[in-house]
């Protein structure tokens, strides 16, 4: 173990392919990423300019279809955050694949419970407590 | 078996270390790690598996949300009306701000530069501030009005009391962090006296946020009184619309009170298919014309405990869980900044700032979808 | 002292010994301060360890006064509101306090770092952590359950919790923080796992006791947090009266149950895997063979974590779900038995033309498989929805649960109890003690459980305090063995703790296992490993051979001489 320690000592001084405008000389290890700066700027604008559209989506009448287009445009949002904010993209496919796999349960507890909901709604008698 | 036997020698060496202490493994290299990477990849998926617990922590509450929402859509409908898009879209649009100086806070820290990465957590914490602080005079706002979780709700008046000066409820939000401003400064002060470099890093950036709360508030109090003035008008020219249509109608007869509720009633059928906007909406309430003029209760059907109250339930506890989350991230990224100041992330050790960073972005990632579903709803 | 044992290297070990011993993971530091604040994942795992079967103690002596006052029909020692505050307390105390951290905690802390030849968890101090949760819920929990007498049942159904009087919110907060300290332990172990394996030991070398580990710790981790939020909605139903499980305010108190069963369904998986993965262990050792079908074992734990998230409404079959609901979740239900039955096979083949020795370790092994399988079984008359509408509620419901929970994860947390305890304190046990507690304890507990199929059967109801003469008899054979069930347990507590002063010292490999943690010494050195092992297969016994000198097995001197090694 003390002999892949005196390695990265020796990588501490190289600069790899990443090295970002002015700063190469800091001889980032093999596992920094950091991000470009014009790349988290982009990223932002993005993000604001979404967030505009929605608030413009939400004064058009769009019926029922409402609540899913806020919704798609909200996931592109949470897509561009997850994606390059939190630099999945770079990231390992495991903990990638761990994220959207816990999506899948999220959406398994929704859907099921939203569906029971659902059938059994009509069963459901009008109270008559009045709460104080 | 050698190997075990060489264990057995290098024991009594070690025999005397406290820790096992292997002496190439530098301060910020723990000692079960065998390096740099591996400590930074352990941190990685462990912070990546707290994130998942909290986004299934939040499940439950879209699940509830997703469930009364579907199952009684015109409360949705009314209750929306007393939210304030603008102070929820200057909310989204500062979180978003604060998850750009987050990233560029990790980006800082990966190149070693421990100063950006004081400035950027700094502004990340000033904007969670600004963020409490609108959220403060919204709470306080709802407090006011009686728009409360169901079991204290209080049924809306189409013109409610514009009381003067602050919300006593918003005072009581700013006392501690008002507490925390005189605290830092002084703090601060004390830091430039002494010229200690680390803590004028630390307590600039933190008295500056701590203002920044009151930033939000004041921005809130601005929006805010545009808006109510804008739904006071809304409403009142609803009420004397319906108050028109009683008099045109020439008695004040049963039959008519009938007619009136029946077409409330179909009104309010219609915002069920979730094709009425937000003007219809709080103009067709006003039919049971039953109050006096000045202040009679909207939309009745809708507007009690157990519906309407229902809806502020659920948004207290969402917005409720969401700001705590935000205060326990104000929380660790302070710690990172009292790292930062102390110059100890470099491009072999910037773990935390990257975890912190992975956090405060999930707390943006929850708010990206609460706005929409909770603010802007038709 | 290694594994590998000349004459001449014995006197040379107790030479060196009666000058400076050389310092295990017990002895190596002293005083108070060094365990509470230790960093040791050994340590922590001994704690959780007394924590637990003080636990275990409460549960169980709150068992036997339920089992006591059932001994006649009508009223006995506890009117039935105090019946309903002990059935409660039973549940509580023992689903949360013992048996969900019982194998995980504490054995798993103890054994994922040292299977891996690694020298501690991923995160050392998320693991003390998670112990002094485990204490602060504990505590919370205790005073609230002590105080004014929490009487909803473990299940805290709504309406009941949200309008009784009793210290609902204290006993939820206490819930809360346990399932953390729950969260944490299990993030902890996917780290560990996934990042500090040693070199060699790709996915499928690993001992299958860390691939159970690993699928429940993915359990832990999803699951819980939806505990987590559903207790916090009932606080706040209570507090804030936010009214999302009350009918007076378009509420829905069945969503309460979909939103706690999303949990306690995976949560029952969190019990049984770990206690799975121990059989598998004790199964291949003690049979001297190499596990029957590894990588069916291996990929039927994540199947049983994965499906185990799938099935929860089926403890809701009678409250009011929609018949399309129950139809879905009763064929998931049969589905997810399947992985379960694939174990058992497997076991049984692991044994089949082993050489099986009958020590104590095995003996509760055996046990595990009689009653597991039984328990397993009776579960599917539970998730076919019309013997399910008769059964629910019965006690039928209560010998499945206690089958399964007990008869699996207690018998197999015995069992490895007893399995691990040479290395975990250095002390060997007396051998016949342990198979006598391991006799009474399986003839104990089936007199107490089978006669409650009988009874749930015939429609004797679940948390009643009095009932109908006709079950009397049953009833009183339940009590019965519901003593000597209890007896045998304190048995087996008896052969551990005297094993504390009376027994012989361990040798590194008492029983011939080839997973790492015998390849270190009994008790482990506070680091574990100076270097990581090198890893082969874990399920090869051809390499040892029993060595009397040292009253344990060692490597074959020819491989040594050959020098191959570990």
């Amino acid at each position: 173990m003390a002999h892949s320690h005196a390695n990265q000592h020796e990588h501490h001084e190289k600069s790899d392919g990443h090295a970002q405008a002015g700063h190469g000389h800091h001889g980032h290890h093999g596992f920094a990423h950091p991000s470009p700066i014009w790349q988290l700027l982009a990223v932002f604008f993005a993000l604001l300019a979404l967030t505009v559209l929605t608030v413009y989506q939400s004064t058009l009448d769009l019926g029922n279809m409402e609540i899913w287009a806020s919704l798609t445009i909200a996931t592109i949002k949470a897509a561009l955050v997850i994606l390059f904010f939190m630099h999945m993209i770079h990231d390992k496919p495991f903990n990638i694949i761990m994220f959207l796999g816990t999506l899948v349960f999220v959406a398994l507890f929704l859907g099921f419970t939203l569906m029971d909901a659902h059938n059994y709604k009509d069963l459901i008698e009008p109270g008559s407590i009045t709460p104080k | 078996m050698s190997a075990t036997e060489l264990d057995a020698t290098h024991n009594h060496s070690h025999g005397h270390d406290d820790h096992g202490h292997d002496h190439d493994h530098p301060a910020w290299l723990a000692h079960h790690f065998d390096d740099a990477e591996q400590q930074f990849d352990s941190g990685k998926l462990g912070i990546w598996l707290f994130l998942i617990t909290e986004v299934l922590f939040f499940s439950g509450m879209f699940c509830a949300y997703a469930m009364y929402r579907s199952l009684h859509p015109e409360i949705w409908t009314f209750s929306s009306q007393f939210l304030n898009e603008t102070l929820g879209a200057i909310n989204t649009g500062v979180l978003l701000f604060s998850s750009l100086t987050m990233a560029w806070a990790v980006r800082c820290a990966m190149l070693g530069q421990n100063r950006g990465v004081v400035a950027c957590t700094g502004m990340t914490i000033a904007c969670a501030a600004i963020f409490l602080g609108v959220k403060a005079v919204e709470y306080s706002h709802k407090i006011d009005l009686g728009l409360l979780p169901a079991g204290f709700y209080v049924p809306q008046v189409a013109h409610p009391e514009h009381h003067e000066g602050l919300s006593k409820w918003l005072i009581y939000f700013m006392v501690v962090p008002g507490l925390f401003l005189v605290v830092l400064t002084a703090w601060y002060g004390q830091a430039v006296a002494t010229a200690n470099s680390v803590q004028k890093q630390i307590a600039g950036p933190l008295s500056v946020s701590a203002l920044c709360f009151f930033l939000g508030v004041g921005l809130g109090l601005y929006l805010e009184s545009g808006e109510a003035a804008e739904h006071g008008d809304k409403a009142h020219v609803a009420a004397s619309d319906s108050h028109e249509e009683t008099h045109a109608s020439d008695n004040h007869s049963e039959a008519d009170h009938a007619k009136d509720g029946e077409h409330a009633k179909d009104e309010t059928h219609a915002a069920t298919d979730g094709a009425v906007s937000t003007e219809t909406a709080s103009a067709d309430g006003h039919a049971e014309a039953s109050h006096s003029a000045d202040n009679e209760i909207i939309s009745p059907d809708v507007n009690k405990p157990n519906a309407a109250g229902l809806f502020f339930s659920i948004y207290y506890c969402m917005t409720g869980v969401h700001a705590i989350h935000i205060l326990a991230g104000i929380g660790v990224l302070t710690w990172v900044l009292v790292k930062a100041a102390k110059g100890q992330f470099h491009s072999e050790y910037f773990g935390p700032v990257d975890y912190v960073g992975l956090y405060w972005h999930l707390v943006d990632f929850i708010w990206i979808y609460l706005f929409p579903l909770l603010y802007l709803i038709t | 002292m290694s594994a590998v044992v000349t004459p001449g290297s014995v006197q040379t070990a107790e030479h060196s010994q009666s000058h400076r011993p050389d310092p295990n993971y017990l002895t190596h530091t002293k005083g108070f301060l060094s365990w509470a604040l230790t960093l040791d994942h050994k340590r922590i795992g001994l704690m959780y360890l007394v924590g637990i079967l003080t636990s275990f103690l409460l549960g169980g002596i709150l068992a036997l006064l339920l089992r006591a006052e059932l001994f006649f029909p009508g009223e006995q020692m506890f009117s039935n509101d105090g019946y309903n505050q002990l059935f409660t307390l039973h549940g509580a105390v023992m689903v949360f306090l013992f048996i969900i951290p019982s194998v995980p905690a504490a054995l798993g802390n103890f054994l994922v770092p040292v299977m891996l030849g690694a020298k501690d968890v991923a995160f050392p101090r998320l693991n003390l952590s998670s112990f002094y949760l485990w204490l602060a819920g504990t505590a919370f929990f205790l005073v609230a359950l002590f105080s004014t007498g929490l009487d909803t049942g473990w299940t805290f159904y709504t309406p009941y919790s949200t309008l009784t009087q009793g210290p609902v919110v204290a006993a939820t907060m206490g819930v809360f923080i346990l399932g953390f300290s729950s969260i944490f332990t299990g993030l902890n172990f996917i780290v560990t796992i996934n990042t500090m394996r040693p070199p060699g030991m790709t996915w499928f070398r690993m001992p299958l006791f860390l691939w159970a580990t690993y699928s429940t710790s993915i359990i832990q981790v999803l699951a819980t947090p939806v505990l987590g939020i559903t207790v916090l909605l009932l606080a706040a139903e209570r507090v804030l009266k936010i009214g999302i499980f009350d009918p007076a305010y378009n509420g829905d108190p069945v969503a309460f149950q979909h939103f706690f069963w999303f949990y306690s369904h995976p949560a029952v998986y969190i019990m049984i895997l770990p206690a799975m993965g121990i059989i598998s262990e004790l199964m291949s050792v003690h049979s001297h063979k190499a596990i029957f079908g590894y990588r069916m074992i291996a990929f039927s734990s994540v199947a049983i974590a994965l499906f185990g998230f799938l099935v929860w409404g089926h403890h809701m079959f009678t409250s009011g779900m929609a018949e399309v609901t129950t139809i879905i979740f009763s064929a998931l239900t049969f589905t997810v038995s399947i992985p379960s039955a694939i174990k058992v096979f497997n076991w049984l083949f692991t044994m089949y033309q082993g050489t099986v020795s009958l020590v104590t370790p095995m003996c509760y092994a055996l046990a595990f498989l009689f009653l597991f399988t039984i328990g397993g079984l009776t579960g599917l008359f539970l998730g076919s929805l019309s013997t399910d509408r008769h059964l629910h509620d019965t006690y039928f419901v209560v010998a499945h649960f206690h089958y399964v929970m007990m008869g699996g994860t207690l018998i197999a947390f015995l069992g490895g109890l007893f399995h691990w305890w040479p290395k975990m304190i250095g002390k060997m046990y007396n051998e016949l003690g342990g198979q006598i507690s391991a006799l009474v304890v399986f003839i104990g507990f089936n007199l107490t459980f089978l006669p409650q199929f009988v009874m749930g059967s015939r429609g004797m109801p679940r948390r009643y305090a009095q009932y109908d003469k006709e079950f009397e008899f049953l009833h009183q054979m339940s009590t019965v063995g519901a003593f000597v069930l209890g007896m045998g347990l304190f048995i087996a507590a008896g052969v551990l703790l005297s094993s504390l002063f009376r027994g012989r010292k361990a040798p590194a490999n008492p029983w011939g296992g080839d997973t790492l943690e015998w390849h270190c010494e009994s008790p482990p050195p506070f680091y574990n490993f100076l270097r990581p092992p090198v890893v082969k297969d874990p399920y090869d016994y051809s390499r040892l051979v029993y060595d009397n000198r040292v009253g344990g097995y060692v490597e074959r001197p020819e491989d040594r001489a050959s020098g191959s090694h570990k």
